[in-house]
């Protein structure tokens, strides 16, 4: 069970946020939205044991993940390929690059394998960190808008593919698209100044149509949430 | 016209400007000679002239090459080590308060007139701009990739190796590139305080013989020299660099 409870002390008077909770959905996956600037990073930093700018003081109960953060933050000096195998070369483990072959294909990266990341668009920048964190094999996996940069197509696409790669796992996921939360989460949240709101989710484990009745009802939901919170 | 052409066009100009300067002031020739004068004493001194260069150049390489080693090693070493860096950090940005010209009469003291004085000099004035750049670089690593690193559960060495070292190869560049400007002044330098080989020997020696046209082709030498190794030590750098940044086609080893 994954779970944050408390608050972040970022000065001698102030918080980011005072009274938080939350519990991801185990197995499954958890959606996370909110304003830009409400802190929605920063709970994933915490979840992923990084240091934040701030003190954090409660219950906070984690395990080791793969992380993908909101900068794709591609070694320059390595291409596709070696990115994407990045975390084996960091351990000093085998290199399975039958898996890191297939995970680039998988992303539509097949041709551009050995290209280094200067040479990609934003797009298939996004794409290979994804596979790089995708490559990672562990129980939990945090995504920080993972696919804000790809074009309509790719970002269902994409979408398709982490949610079938990552089944059974427990997945948290920032995103600021509504609509990505109505197909992917099995619990959706909203952050803002106040705290964490739990919001209706869908019900069965697979991933909904875009176009789904229940999609659109999700989505518009939410949407009237996030706009309330702003007002 | 490519920059070859330009090159050799701005050679020429100058020549012409030095030789328009005698001709025009009439100064005589063992105040400053004629490029043609120099160019003979060249031809004719060659032999003397080599054998002075090849102890400077080996001066200067075996200098720039155990400076700079040194030098990163210590960026590595004070990578590592925070006691080390509060320690020894405050010891080396002193060190640099001290001019090297001053050093110069101690070491050929301590090592003698051979090139071994004039090697320590060319080290000590290469170290600190390797070692510091260096350093710098590797301390200056983009805090996301560390966080990377630290997700991924990389162990401090891999972290070292894989993350932050190619990252700090543009600064280790930079600081090779000064390097290798600074070595052939601790090198001259030496040799000037006291030495009995060396172009820096030799134009003294024509200086005080009134051998002025010897004088100059020696620094001609050694001026061809330095800018020869400052090209050649930048198309390394520069070459490391593109490699860190990802822009050259060659690939790296994705094991
Ligand atoms: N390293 C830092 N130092 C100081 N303040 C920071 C730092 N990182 C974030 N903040 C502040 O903390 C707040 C929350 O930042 P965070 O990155 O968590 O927001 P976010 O919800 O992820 O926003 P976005 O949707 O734009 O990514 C912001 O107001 C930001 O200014
Ligand atoms: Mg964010």
């Amino acid at each position: 069970m994954i779970k944050l409870a408390g608050s972040l002390q970022t000065g001698n008077s102030d918080w980011l946020f005072k009274q938080v909770e939350l519990e991801l959905y185990s197995g499954g996956w958890t959606c996370l939205l909110g304003p830009s600037g409400v802190g929605k990073t920063t709970i994933l930093r915490l979840l992923a044991g990084l240091e934040t700018h701030g003190t954090f003081k409660g219950e906070l109960k984690t395990q080791t993940c793969s992380y993908m953060a909101q900068q794709d933050l591609l070694l320059p000096w390595l291409n596709v390929i070696g990115n994407v195998t990045l975390g084996a070369k960091l351990r000093g483990e085998k290199i399975d690059q039958e898996r890191a072959k297939a995970l680039i294909e998988q992303v539509g990266l097949s041709e551009h394998a050995t290209k280094f990341p200067r040479q990609l668009s934003g797009g298939m920048r996004q794409r290979v960190s994804l596979a790089r964190t995708l490559m990672e094999d562990q129980d939990l996996v945090l995504l920080d808008e993972p696919f804000s940069a790809l074009d309509a197509k790719k970002r269902a696409d994409m979408q398709e593919l982490a949610h079938e790669l990552l089944s059974g796992k427990t997945v948290m996921l920032v995103t600021h698209d509504p609509a990505e939360a109505a197909r992917l989460g099995d619990k959706n949240e909203i952050m803002d100044a106040t705290g964490i709101q739990q919001m209706p989710a869908k019900k069965k484990k697979t991933i909904l149509a875009p176009e789904a009745a229940e999609t659109l009802k999700l989505q518009s939901n939410l949407l009237v949430a996030l706009r309330k919170e702003a007002a | 016209m490519n920059r070859l052409g330009w090159i050799i066009l701005s050679c020429c100009f100058a020549i012409g400007l030095w030789q328009a300067l005698v001709t025009l002031t009439g100064v005589p020739h063992f105040i400053l000679p004629a490029p043609k004068q120099v160019l003979d004493t060249l031809i004719k001194s060659h032999e003397l002239i080599a054998w002075h260069a090849l102890i400077t150049i080996s001066e200067v390489l075996i200098g720039l090459a155990l400076g700079a080693l040194l030098g990163a090693l210590t960026a590595l070493h004070l990578m590592v080590s925070a006691t080390s860096r509060r320690l020894l950090m405050p010891i080396l940005v002193f060190s640099q308060a001290i001019p090297v010209f001053a050093l110069a009469p101690v070491l050929t003291l301590w090592l003698g007139y051979g090139i071994w004085s004039k090697v320590f000099m060319a080290v000590l004035i290469t170290y600190f701009p390797v070692a510091s750049n260096f350093l710098d670089g590797l301390r200056g690593t983009d805090k996301g990739f560390l966080d990377l690193a630290t997700t991924m559960r990389a162990g401090r060495w891999q972290t070292l190796l894989q993350i932050r070292l190619p990252a700090a190869l543009p600064s280790l560049a930079s600081g090779l590139k000064l390097a290798a400007v600074y070595a052939p002044i601790g090198a001259i330098i030496g040799e000037w305080v006291g030495a009995s080989d060396g172009l820096g020997y030799l134009m003294l020696l024509a200086n005080g013989r009134a051998k002025i046209d010897l004088m100059f082709a020696s620094l001609f030498v050694l001026a061809t020299f330095t800018v020869l190794l400052h090209s050649v030590i930048s198309y390394f750098a520069n070459w490391l660099t593109r490699r860190a940044k990802g822009e050259t086609k060659e690939l790296l080893e994705n094991a």
